[in-house]
C-alpha cells in the first residue's frame, strides 16, 4: 500500500537547519536532547529487554516442558520468574510506551520537542544503568530476586537473599525514570499543543499517553514508598510487614497492589491508543465515537484506583470489601466493553486492507478482549477461590500483556516505521512475522488455561504428572514464541539497511500531523507550529 | 526575555536546549548512589565493603550535577532564552512533581492508618480474629501508640507538646514569611524580600535543629527507636523523609537568597522562587497531616 503521497511534506521542513548540529556516533545517543533519538533509544532498549525476558521465559518452559527437576535449581527457577516478570514490566512494555511517545507526541501535536527535553534524556539514561543493578544481582553470592515481581513481604523481606537491597535501590531508580517521563508527557501535552489543537481534537493516541502519564505520576511513588519499606523492614528492623510488631504481612499486599492495578493499566491504555490510530488508518474511516474513547479511558483510569484488592480476594478481607472490590472489578467491563465495540464499529464496513500493522491490530482486538473475558472470571470472588495463583491467572495477564500490549507495539512499530527510517520493511517478512507470533503465541498461552482450572500452581518448577501434555505444547509454543520475535529484528535492520524508500505518507488512510512531515520525518520538526483547524 | 507584539510569539521562542552532558552525570551518580548505598546497606552488619564510600562518590556527584545542570538553566534564563510558554513548562513541571511527592508521602501515611485501624485492632482480637489473637499472643493490648509490640518490644510514645507543638508553629510561621518574600517580590520591594526570605530560612534551620533534638531525646531517652515496632517505623519513616524534604527545601531556599544577593528574579519572571516556595508550603502541609495523625490524634 504505498501508494498515496503527500504534497504538505515539503512545506514543513524548511527552516529547521538552523541547529541542526547533530553529533554523530556514541555522543549524539549519550549527550542528546532531541526527541527523535531519545525515542530510538528507548525503543532499541526495550527490545534488548524484551529479549532478555524472553530468554529467561525460554529457561522457566524448557524447565517446565517435562514434570520433574531437570535443568535449573527451584531458587534459580524462582530468580528466572521474578527477574522475568520485572523486565518485561518495567524494561520491555513500559519503555517501549515511552519511546513511542517520545517519537510520536510532539509530531503529532505540532511541538518542536518535549517540553522538557534535558529531562528526556535523564529520563531514559537512568534505565540501562537500573537494569544493569537489576540483571547484575542474579550474579551476586545468594542469586538474584527470587520472590516473584509482586515481591510479596515476607517472602521479599523475612526470607530474601543478600541482594533484596539491590532489587530495591533499582526499583527506585526505575521509578525516577517513570515519574520524569511521565511529568515530561503531560506537560508536553499541555503546554505544547499547536495552536486551534483544543483537547478534544488530540488523537486518541496522545489521550491515552496523557491519561498514563497521570496514572504513572499517582502511583510510581506508592511503588518507591513499597520498596523502601521493604528495605527498611530487611536491614533496619522495622516491622511495616511483620505482625509480631504491629504492621501486617497484608498491608504489603494492599499498599504494593494500590500501585499495581493502575499498573496494568499503564501497559495497556497506551495500547487503546495505538490501535485507536491502526484501525482507522486500515479502515479508511474515522474512529468511531471518538468522544466516547475519551471519556471511557478515564473511567477506566478513576477505576483503576479503587479495584486494586481483587488480586487479594484469597488472602483475607472482610466480607464487605471482597463484594466492593469485585462489583467495582465487574464494572471496568463497561467502558472497556464500549472501547472494543467502537474499533468494531470502525471496521464495519470500511475499506479495509491487512498490511502488518492492522493484523496486529485486529489480533489485539481478538485477543486483548480474550484476556478481558478471562479478567472478568477472576474478578467473580467465589470463582477467583478455585483460580487464585494458579496457570489460569498467568493465561490471563500474558493475553492483555503480549497478545495486548506487545501485539499493539508492533503494530506501533510497523506502522511508524516508515516515518522513522525513511524506508519500508518488507510486508512479506512482516506478515511471516504476524502468522508466526500468532499461531505460536495461542499454542503459548491458550492450554495454561486449562493447566488453571485444573489446579496447576504458578511459579513452582514441577508440576503433577496429568499437566504433562499441556505443558509439552505451552513449551513448545513458548519457543516458536521467542524465535519468531527474532523475525522482527530482522526485519527492522533490513528495512533500516536497504529498505524500499517510504513516501511522507505511505497509508492512504492514515491522519495526523506526524504525515504531513518527510520520511524519514526531519531530525527537528515543527520548530514553528502548524495551524489546526 | 524578549516579547515581540504578534499573537504567535509565544510559540516561536520555544527553548530546545543543544546536548548536554549532565543528564549522563546524573546517570551515573544514581548508579553509584544506588550501587553504593545497595552495597552499604547488605553488609550494614559487618561493617564490611566500600559500599559508603560509592554512595558518598554518588552524591558528590550529583550535587556537581545539580549545580552545573541548574547553573545551565539559570543562565538560559538570564540571557533571555525562555518564553512565556517555557516558564508555564516548568511551573506545571514542578507542580506534578510535588504531586508525585504527595503520593510518596501518601504510601506512608497509609501504612500509618492501615496499622491503625487493622492491623493493631485485629492483633487484638478485632473483627473476626479473636482465635488468631488467642493463639498468637494472647497478652497483647491492642492500642495507639503501640508502646508494647506484639513481641514485647517496649517504647514510650512521643507527645505532642513542647519540641512538636514549637516546629508545628515554626513551620506555619515559616510559610507565612514565604508567602510575605513572595509578595514582596511581586511588588518589587527587595529588601523586604531579602528579609522575609532570609527569616523563612532561618525558621526552616530552626526547625531543622529542634527536629535533630527531639531525635536525640527519643533515642537515648525515651528508648523510641526506628525498630520499636510500627509505632516507632511510622513515626521515623513519616518525620524523617519529612525533614530531608524541609532539608531540601531549606537548601533551594538558600540558593534562591543568593540569587536574589545577585539580583535575579522581577516581578513577572521569577519560576524559581516560585518553585521553591511552592515546594516549603507543601512541606508545611505535609507536616500539618503529620503533627495531627503521627503526633496528636
Amino acid at each position: 500500500m504505498t501508494t498515496a503521497t503527500d504534497t504538505i511534506a515539503d512545506v514543513h521542513d524548511h527552516g529547521d537547519d538552523h541547529h541542526d548540529h547533530k553529533m554523530t556516533g556514541i555522543k549524539r545517543w549519550i549527550l542528546t536532547t532531541n526527541h527523535k533519538d531519545i525515542g530510538t533509544l528507548y525503543l532499541w532498549f526495550s527490545f534488548i529487554m524484551l529479549l532478555t525476558g524472553g530468554a529467561m521465559a525460554m529457561v522457566i518452559r524448557a524447565e517446565l516442558f517435562q514434570p520433574g527437576l531437570q535443568i535449573v535449581e527451584p531458587d534459580f527457577f524462582n530468580q528466572m520468574t521474578t527477574v522475568h516478570g520485572l523486565i518485561m514490566v518495567f524494561g520491555a512494555i513500559m519503555p517501549a510506551f515511552t519511546g513511542l511517545a517520545n517519537w510520536m507526541l510532539p509530531m503529532m501535536i505540532g511541538a518542536p520537542d518535549m517540553a522538557l527535553p534535558r529531562l528526556n534524556n535523564w529520563s531514559f539514561w537512568i534505565l540501562p544503568f537500573a537494569f544493569g543493578i537489576l540483571l547484575s544481582s542474579l550474579f551476586m553470592e545468594g542469586g538474584g530476586p527470587n520472590f516473584g515481581w509482586t515481591f510479596y513481604a515476607p517472602l521479599s523481606t523475612t526470607y530474601s537473599n543478600g541482594s533484596t537491597a539491590f532489587f530495591v535501590f533499582a526499583v527506585h531508580i526505575m521509578g525516577i525514570s517513570s515519574i520524569m517521563g511521565a511529568i515530561n508527557i503531560v506537560v508536553t501535552i499541555m503546554n505544547l499543543r499547536a495552536p486551534g489543537m483544543t483537547y478534544m481534537k488530540m488523537p486518541l493516541f496522545v489521550w491515552t499517553f496523557f491519561i498514563t502519564a497521570y496514572l504513572l505520576i499517582a502511583v510510581m511513588p506508592v511503588l518507591a514508598g513499597t520498596v523502601t519499606m521493604v528495605l527498611t523492614d530487611t536491614y533496619f528492623g522495622t516491622s511495616f510487614f511483620d505482625a509480631a510488631g504491629g504492621g501486617d504481612p497484608v498491608m504489603f499486599q494492599h499498599i504494593f497492589w494500590f500501585f499495581g492495578h493502575p499498573e496494568v493499566y499503564i501497559m495497556i491504555l497506551p495500547a487503546f491508543g495505538i490501535v485507536s490510530t491502526t484501525i482507522p488508518a486500515f479502515t479508511r474511516k474515522k474512529l468511531f465515537g471518538y468522544s466516547s474513547m475519551v471519556y471511557a479511558t478515564s473511567s477506566i483510569a478513576f477505576l483503576s484506583f479503587i479495584v486494586w484488592a481483587h488480586h487479594m480476594f484469597t488472602t483475607g478481607m472482610p466480607l464487605a470489601g471482597e463484594l466492593f472490590f469485585m462489583y467495582c472489578t465487574m464494572l471496568i467491563a463497561v467502558p472497556t466493553g464500549v472501547k472494543v465495540f467502537n474499533w468494531v464499529a470502525t471496521m464495519w464496513q470500511g475499506s479495509m486492507t491487512f498490511e502488518t500493522p492492522m493484523l496486529f491490530s485486529i489480533a489485539f482486538v481478538i485477543l486483548f478482549t480474550i484476556g478481558g473475558f478471562s479478567g472478568l472470571m477472576l474478578a467473580m470472588t467465589p470463582v477467583d477461590f478455585q483460580y487464585h495463583d494458579t496457570y489460569f491467572v498467568v493465561a490471563h495477564f500474558h493475553y492483555v500483556l503480549v497478545t495486548g500490549s506487545l501485539f499493539s507495539i508492533y503494530a506501533a512499530a510497523y506502522y511508524w516505521l516508515p516515518k522513522w527510517t525513511g524506508n519500508m520493511y518488507s510486508e512479506k517478512l512482516g506478515k511471516f512475522h504476524f502468522w508466526c507470533s500468532l499461531i505460536s503465541v495461542n499454542i503459548l498461552f491458550f492450554p495454561m488455561h486449562f493447566l488453571g482450572l485444573a489446579g496447576m500452581p504458578r511459579r513452582i518448577p514441577d508440576y503433577a504428572l496429568q499437566f504433562a501434555d499441556f505443558n509439552k505444547w505451552v513449551s513448545i509454543g513458548g519457543f516458536l514464541f521467542g524465535l519468531s520475535q527474532l523475525i522482527f529484528l530482522y526485519v527492522v535492520i533490513k528495512c533500516i539497511k536497504s529498505g524500499e524508500k517510504a513516501p511522507a505518507k505511505p497509508w492512504d488512510g492514515a491522519e495526523g500531523l506526524e504525515w504531513t512531515v518527510p520520511s524519514p520525518a526531519p531530525y527537528h520538526t515543527f520548530s514553528t507550529p502548524p495551524k489546526v483547524d | 526575555m524578549t516579547s515581540k507584539s504578534t499573537t504567535t510569539n509565544e510559540y516561536e521562542n520555544y527553548y530546545v536546549p543543544a546536548q548536554s552532558h549532565w543528564p549522563i552525570v546524573g546517570a551515573i551518580a544514581l548508579f553509584l548512589i544506588a550501587v553504593g548505598a545497595g552495597n552499604y546497606v547488605a553488609n550494614i552488619d559487618t561493617d564490611e565493603g566500600i559500599g559508603g564510600w560509592v554512595l558518598i562518590a554518588g552524591i558528590v556527584m550529583i550535587i556537581w550535577m545539580v549545580v552545573g545542570w541548574f547553573g545551565n538553566v539559570i543562565d538560559e534564563s538570564m540571557e533571555g532564552r525562555y518564553s512565556k510558554q517555557m516558564d508555564a513548562s516548568f511551573r506545571q513541571g514542578m507542580s506534578w512533581f510535588i504531586f508525585s511527592e504527595v503520593m510518596f508521602f501518601a504510601a506512608f501515611f497509609g501504612a500509618l492508618l492501615y496499622a491503625r485501624v487493622f492491623s493493631v485492632p485485629w492483633l487484638g482480637g478485632d473483627g473476626n480474629n479473636l482465635e488468631t489473637f488467642q493463639v498468637l499472643w494472647p497478652e497483647f493490648q491492642a492500642a495507639w501508640p503501640l508502646t508494647k509490640t506484639p513481641d514485647g518490644t517496649t517504647t514510650e510514645a512521643m507527645g505532642w507538646g513542647g519540641l512538636p507543638l514549637y516546629n508545628t508553629i515554626i513551620l506555619l510561621a515559616s510559610s507565612v514569611t514565604a508567602h510575605f518574600a513572595h509578595v514582596a517580590l511581586e511588588q518589587n520591594n527587595r529588601g523586604a524580600l531579602k528579609a522575609w526570605l532570609g527569616l523563612t530560612i532561618l525558621l526552616g534551620l530552626g526547625f531543622l535543629v529542634l527536629q535533630v533534638e527531639e531525635y536525640i531525646h527519643a533515642y537515648s531517652a525515651m528508648g523510641l527507636t526506628l525498630a520499636s515496632g510500627i509505632y516507632g517505623n511510622t513515626f521515623y519513616m513519616l518525620t524523617g523523609f519529612h525533614g530531608m524534604h524541609v532539608t531540601l527545601g531549606t537548601i533551594m531556599l538558600i540558593v534562591m537568597f543568593f540569587r536574589v544577593l545577585k539580583g535575579h528574579f522581577s516581578p513577572d519572571n521569577h519560576f524559581a522562587f516560585q518553585a521553591a516556595s511552592w515546594y516549603w508550603h507543601f512541606v508545611d502541609v505535609v507536616w500539618v497531616l503529620l503533627f495531627f495523625f503521627v503526633y496528636v490524634l
